[in-house]
């Protein structure tokens, strides 16, 4: 799925959906960002803990899986607009029937996937209903 | 003609005409053929298209000052880079004549952006005969190594590593445009369908079947709701063109086909961080560039060839390059205007879809086909009377798009 050190010096913001706001014009970044793409070089990036809530604003069912997420297929993947602002890209867990946009949903802590078997596990945030 | 979205478009300095350059003209093409090549490596399909383009030309090596060619991945593909100078080396460029090779990459739109580059290298005076390629070799892996390697031309820390495919970033345009405009499965099967018929009437497409929209709606799933027929295929296959300044052009060629604009526009990496999920404003704004530039409209251009490496990006495309109100894409796909004979024919070569999608090369073979229909040459497929031709180039899901306009006339 991905090399250690690089999903290692994330963790905070997979797991704890720790993302970044520039104090200059009030914009949220998730995934974080350390330059702010509208100030640029007058921003004040920082730090940021995201609520973990939003709502669906696209999403797909992946029948065939990206590598390392095999064990999952078929599975819900979603755009979800965090009530802060910003856009990420995520799982959803749920009956995809029951899926929809405008959907609103809440982050959790899962297992994300694996380096084969006896390799890494990789754990980050996914979605499920705000009322599940 | 489009209700266009209100994106400000920042001027990239030549939208009305570039001071002190010099016009540019192709005034050499070819082809590989496309498609599951096991016999051949990339050095001989390169060798093949650049071979071709030149002696289509009737430009010797000597005259060649510089060469550009357009890659995605040699290094997942065949664990090889520098692959400009592996491309001049077997072309007979390098160990006699020590010509400048070049290698360009933007994921998908590589080939469209090595056009660029040797368009610029022309226009500017710096180079007069050049080189613009494009290849990839795309079988050398399984199917599952070459799927990761498209999916890095995505966000791999932020779409990749929650598990996204290509496909899937596609299929989410596709959910929030059937949502938001009523787009059917039908209507995008109807670009698959469309498609192959084109690329029936292509030597060298890949896929000369035709196919019905039961066929692909019955089709396995990929990325609900985009099936294995709303994607455009694994292919092998290498495109090359020559180009010279137009004040020379006629030397080589009695047919040049002279460049009205190249354009260029960059957007978010990823798709979630897009202003609108179902419009590719890098296309938007690199197609008023290119209009600018040229001094022409939607309605003026002949035939077309869109970015179609899946269903729905046709859909978008024809939307964001004006030829189809936005919404409409669908729609306007179902009444058969983007077919050959239709309004504007779309993707004639049998796009990505058909023609086969050898991601590095696909920049560089629309050029082709546009040049051979404004030439006349393309048999079966021709648009009578086109004179004037559209390429259109995405990378990834929209991160890069390049939009070049060709014209017969001068």
């Amino acid at each position: 799925m991905s090399s250690v050190p690089r999903f290692w010096r994330s963790l905070g913001s997979r797991y704890n959906l720790e993302g970044t706001r520039c104090k200059e014009c009030g914009e949220h970044f998730y995934p974080p960002r350390n330059f702010c793409v509208n100030c640029r070089r007058v921003g004040h990036i920082e730090p940021y803990r995201f609520k973990g809530t939003g709502e669906i604003i696209s999403y797909t069912v992946i029948h065939t899986a990206a590598e390392g997420f095999e064990d999952l297929a078929p599975y819900t993947l979603a755009i979800i607009q965090l009530d802060e602002g910003p856009r990420l890209t995520s799982q959803v867990i749920g009956d995809p029937e029951k899926i929809h946009i405008g959907m609103r949903v809440r982050s959790v802590f899962r297992k994300l996937g694996e380096d084969g078997e006896g390799g890494m596990i990789y754990y980050g945030t996914k979605f499920v209903p705000e009322d599940a | 003609m489009q209700d266009t979205p209100n994106i400000r478009v920042k001027s990239a300095g030549h939208e009305n005409g570039v001071k002190n350059m010099r016009d540019v003209a192709i005034i050499g093409v070819k082809n590989t053929k496309f498609g599951e090549l096991w016999g051949k490596s990339l050095r001989d399909i390169v060798v093949e298209a650049g071979a071709g383009a030149l002696a289509d030309a009737g430009v010797g090596g000597k005259e060649i000052d510089a060469l550009y060619v357009g890659n995605m991945s040699g290094g997942r593909f065949i664990d090889q880079e520098h692959i400009g100078a592996l491309i001049a080396d077997y072309s007979g460029l390098s160990k006699n004549l020590h010509v400048p090779a070049t290698r360009v990459e933007a994921a998908c739109a590589s080939g469209g952006l090595a056009l660029r580059q040797a368009i610029m290298a022309v226009a500017s005076g710096y180079n007069d005969i050049v080189i613009a390629a494009g290849a990839e070799k795309m079988t050398d892996v399984g199917s599952e190594e070459a799927s990761s390697a498209l999916a890095a031309a995505a966000d791999r820390e932020w779409e990749g590593m929650a598990g996204a495919t290509f496909p899937g970033i596609y299929a989410m345009i596709a959910r929030l445009h059937m949502h938001r405009y009523g787009t059917t499965s039908e209507q995008l099967a109807e670009v698959a369908v469309k498609n192959h018929k084109n690329g029936s009437l292509n030597p060298i497409a890949q896929y000369k079947n035709k196919i019905t929209v039961d066929d692909v709606l019955k089709s396995i799933m990929v990325a609900d709701p985009l099936h294995i027929f709303d994607c455009s295929p694994i292919t092998d296959g290498a495109s090359a063109l020559v180009l010279a300044p137009a004040d020379i052009a006629h030397k080589y060629t009695d047919t040049p086909i002279y460049i009205k604009a190249t354009a260029q526009a960059s957007d978010t990496i990823a798709l979630h961080d897009r202003r609108d999920i179902t419009t590719l404003d890098a296309t938007v704004v690199a197609a008023k560039r290119a209009y600018s530039m040229a001094k022409l409209r939607p309605e003026d251009i002949d035939l077309v060839e869109v970015h179609d490496c899946f269903t729905i990006a046709e859909i978008c495309a024809i939307e964001d390059l004006g030829f189809a109100e936005k919404g409409k894409g669908g729609i306007v796909t179902a009444n058969g205007e983007t077919a050959i004979g239709g309004r504007i024919p779309v993707n004639t070569s049998g796009g990505l879809k058909a023609c086969g999608h050898p991601v590095g090369a696909t920049g560089i073979k629309q050029a082709v086909e546009i040049v051979t229909q404004l030439r006349g040459e393309a048999g079966k497929r021709q648009v009578e009377g086109a004179e004037y031709g559209m390429t259109h180039n995405v990378g990834g899901s929209g991160a890069t798009a390049v939009v070049h306009i060709f014209s017969r006339e001068r």
